[in-house]
């Protein structure tokens, strides 16, 4: 195999060792393909998105994503409007979790304008970036049963569990799901001790509730059989297509960038980073349960931990400010992977360029790879191991 | 065993059911026009303008400077300035606005018209039942439907209300005490001016 001069030695090294996509698939003899168009209003498709397939018999040969029925032009409305306007456009990326998408963006912003952000602040937002991880969590793994046939009963107990973090969102934020909570150099409103009681209470209760959905399913055999062993993702293909977030580390990458980048204050806490050894759907699953469980306990250490003090930069402003010309990348461990926000200022009002990294639409990529060879019944599985939210893919 | 998980599951899902009977917590939904669950007093939905005193149009806070609608990420405010001034809450000569009106079907409940307004005028309402049969005309909501009074504003959020109240009362204390000192000023500077043989007093 050629390598290009270009590349790494890390990359060289790798792609010697064979690092390239799976074969193509080719029908067995004569067989005629069927093209199946999967979507965009399939109910397992989690909105709009169609999968275009070809398969001989049961088996996928081919699978082509389609997907932009959701584009709504977010970057090019955020480059026409103010820095603040854009926040709570940001909460309709990934409608599911809207305030990591805020810290993401304020993060950008912060770096882009050299702001501080108060230690009162950066707990409350650790705080709500965990509640946020768990909801995310609890309603994925509830959604990807629901797909897997067990109709109901595991989506409605991780729904329940979800209310009652939402409505700490809603107590302290005014809406349950966009937020719009973050600021740039702070947070909006400050949390009262009774939100803090309420939080902790919450808190408490959500091992229970792990404990309960790990009883109903986990060691469920059916659901053994429907997820072990489908849709591998190798580790290396899972690096080299950028995949990040609980999917790159159920193949056993350890990269969580809350522990690289120690964004806001997490080089405090201590929290272990779960992994998978196998990278399949069964994998990924147990990697989401043990995540909960290990931002349980950021949690409670945040909750013991939390400082008095103001919750916004003083120097901060609201509006009309205008950043030096120059560049900033701000990017964060949201719930589904990497999620980034790299802006570029001319030294306006506005950003010159603005432009979202998504984890849904990245993790999305590897689909086909994954797919290629399973049964169609398996593609809606793995899709819905994937995690994605449409608000976030076609943005 | 075979089967061990299933039946795990099954018990998990027995106990929740049986659970249901006695325990008020496994109960999480209400039925909804019956029984309502209470909001929360940070909740928003759109937003309302408030208004002092008893007469709406007299006692809107709002003085039309348009920051909302310029600052409104999906435009949906739309505002005309009056040519003449009115007294506003301090007794300040100030503009009001000829035109309020907001699209509720544009909106999204962003609330960043109420963190940039300076004069407390603009506000979130709680109300969301709102559906309509006229899709253009019955979202469009003019000034007059947006008014609200101040009283109003105190039973929805009354934490805030009390907090935007003394912080109104301290400008006004503020600017009255401006206008007095100014006035005195006026008073004093026209005393001196004045070629009169007693002046005594008017340096205090």
């Amino acid at each position: 195999m050629t390598t290009p001069a270009a590349t790494s030695a890390f990359l060289r090294e790798k792609m010697e060792e064979g690092w390239n996509r799976p074969p193509i698939m080719e029908p067995d003899g004569e067989a005629e393909l069927l093209e199946v168009a999967m979507g965009p209003h399939h109910p397992s498709t989690h909105g709009v998105f169609r999968m275009d397939l070809a398969l001989d018999g049961e088996r996928v040969i081919r699978l082509k994503p389609v997907f932009g029925y959701l584009h709504r032009n977010h970057e090019k409305i955020a480059e026409g409007v103010s820095y603040l306007a854009s926040m709570p456009y940001t909460d309709r990326l990934d409608y599911i979790c809207s305030l990591t998408n805020n810290w993401a963006y304020a993060l950008a912003v912060e770096k882009l304008t050299g702001q501080e952000v108060p230690e009162r602040a950066e707990y409350i937002r650790v705080i709500l970036g965990e509640l946020t991880r768990i909801q995310n969590h609890a309603s994925s793994i509830g959604f990807l049963l629901q797909e897997m046939g067990a109709s109901g009963t595991p989506l409605m107990y991780a729904f329940k569990e979800r209310e009652k973090i939402l409505d700490l969102f809603e107590s302290l934020t005014g809406s349950r799901m966009m937020c719009n909570y973050m600021r740039f150099g702070g947070c909006r409103v400050d949390v009262s001790a009774a939100w803090l009681d309420a939080a902790r209470k919450v808190v408490a209760g959500l091992p229970g509730f792990i404990d309960e959905f790990e009883n109903l399913l986990s060691g469920n055999e059916i659901l053994m059989a429907r997820c072990q062993g489908v849709g591998i993702l190798r580790p290396e293909l899972a690096v080299n297509a950028g995949v990040t977030g609980p999917m790159l580390r159920g193949s056993g990458v350890n990269y969580d960038i809350r522990k690289i980048d120690h964004y806001g204050i997490y080089d405090r806490f201590r929290f272990r980073v779960p992994l998978g050894d196998h990278g399949d759907v069964y994998d990924r699953y147990m990697v989401r349960i043990l995540e909960m469980r290990e931002s349980i306990a950021i949690l409670n250490q945040a909750l013991k931990e939390i400082p008095g003090g103001s919750i916004m930069d003083p120097k901060a402003k609201i509006r009309g400010f205008r950043p030096k010309p120059g560049e900033a990348y701000g990017r964060i461990e949201a719930p589904k992977g990497e999620l980034g926000f790299y802006l570029i200022s001319d030294g306006g009002p506005n950003p010159y360029r603005y432009r979202v990294r998504p984890p849904s639409l990245i993790n999305l990529t590897v689909l086909e790879d994954m797919c290629l060879g399973s049964n169609v019944a398996d593609v809606v599985l793995i899709f819905g191991s994937v995690d994605i939210v449409l608000g976030e893919v076609d943005r | 065993m075979l089967g061990e998980g299933i039946l795990k599951g099954m018990a998990e899902t027995a106990r929740n059911f049986a659970g249901s009977f006695v325990s008020k917590e496994r109960l999480t939904t209400v039925e909804y026009p019956e029984e309502r669950i209470p909001t929360f007093e940070n909740a928003r939905v759109f937003p309302f303008l408030v208004y002092d005193t008893n007469d709406w149009e007299a006692g809107l806070r709002c003085v039309a400077c348009q920051i909302c609608e310029k600052e409104c990420p999906p435009k949906c405010i739309y505002i005309d300035k009056s040519k003449d001034k009115k007294p506003d809450y301090a007794g300040k000569q100030q503009f009001y606005p000829t035109r309020f009106d907001i699209d509720i079907s544009v909106c999204m409940s962003c609330q960043i018209c109420v963190e940039v307004c300076p004069f407390e005028a603009i506000k979130m309402d709680t109300e969301f039942e709102l559906a309509t049969g006229d899709r253009f005309g019955g979202l469009l909501l003019d000034r007059k439907q947006l008014a609200k009074s101040n009283e109003y504003y105190h039973r929805i959020h009354p934490t805030e209300a009390a907090e935007v109240d003394v912080r109104l009362a301290e400008e006004k204390a503020k600017a009255n005490a401006k206008a007095k000192a100014a006035a005195d000023a006026a008073a004093a500077k026209a005393a001196a001016a004045k070629p009169a043989p007693h002046v005594e007093g008017a340096g205090d």
